[in-house]
């Protein structure tokens, strides 16, 4: 199943709805251009809800990181909501959960981001 | 009799990795492995491959990965070789370090390490030969570390 992407608006955040494989290739060409085209649009408070990823790959994991540092770079904030417990685990395993902003309630997370 | 061993030789693209992921996901589900094991397995040979297409052999359409895949009936084992300049495993930087925790790449053989329960290095003229073994039955390192 190759990844999917779609936006919403929700009270100034963009939540990005992630489907799919976030593998070289495709999954992580379209997640890279996503916060790319979000970031030229002065977008500053990006969700990507994660809840629909099947699997990562460590491209894919390279691009989530790519995307919270070059989002933050840009004085915005990038957090991470519905880990799988495989994505969990990947993420665990690489040291990265507690470099990201993990959230697994989207009002919460929602209301997390700066005013 | 459980031996079974097959081999692929294939070309250096993207299109070879997700074939080479694909078959060992089969046999995993074959030799048994859990539904977690059996995404281990699979991510660790995809990202061997991963390395063997795009780093050993450059994307270079002159040049094969050769995969080959061996249930022992107590192991399943993988071979994955290149016909790239060689890697050095010692010389790979550590992906948790503070300096390289937020770097884009560099976490691939992290991870075949991390998912599989032996992974071996051989030099071959040219290229580089990695095999990955996962025992049935067999402790996972990734859970290994999480209970320690």
């Amino acid at each position: 199943m190759s990844m999917k992407a779609s936006q919403r608006e929700v009270d100034g955040v963009t939540v990005v709805d992630l489907s799919g494989r976030i593998t070289l290739g495709e999954g992580s060409v379209l997640l890279r251009d996503s916060i790319r085209d979000l970031i030229a649009k002065g977008t500053k408070k990006i969700l990507l809800n994660l809840g629909d990823v099947t699997y990562i790959d460590s491209s894919g994991i390279g691009e989530l990181v790519s995307a919270f540092t070059t989002v933050r770079n840009q004085g915005g904030e990038l957090k991470l909501l519905n880990l799988t417990k495989k994505v969990h685990d990947l993420l665990q395993i690489t040291k990265l959960y507690t470099v990201f902003d993990v959230k697994d309630d989207e009002a919460t997370a929602i209301q997390s981001f700066k005013k | 009799m459980n031996e079974k061993r097959v081999s692929y030789t294939l070309d250096s693209t993207l299109d070879s990795v997700d074939k080479a992921e694909e078959a060992a996901a089969k046999l995993a589900v074959n030799a048994g492995f859990s539904d977690e094991d059996r995404y281990r397995i699979a991510i660790a040979v995809r990202e061997a491959a991963v390395n063997a297409v795009l780093h050993g052999n450059g994307s270079n359409p002159q040049k094969k990965m050769t995969v080959s895949y061996e249930n022992t009936g107590e192991s399943l084992v993988i071979t994955i070789a290149d016909q790239g300049n060689g890697l050095d495993p010692k010389c790979i930087p550590d992906p948790l370090a503070p300096e390289n925790l937020l770097k884009q790449s560099g976490r691939g053989i992290f991870l075949i390490r991390s998912f599989m329960d032996e992974v071996r290095f051989r030099a071959l003229e040219p290229g580089t030969e990695i095999t990955l073994i996962k025992h049935v039955g067999g402790a996972s390192p990734g859970v290994k570390e999480e209970t320690q």
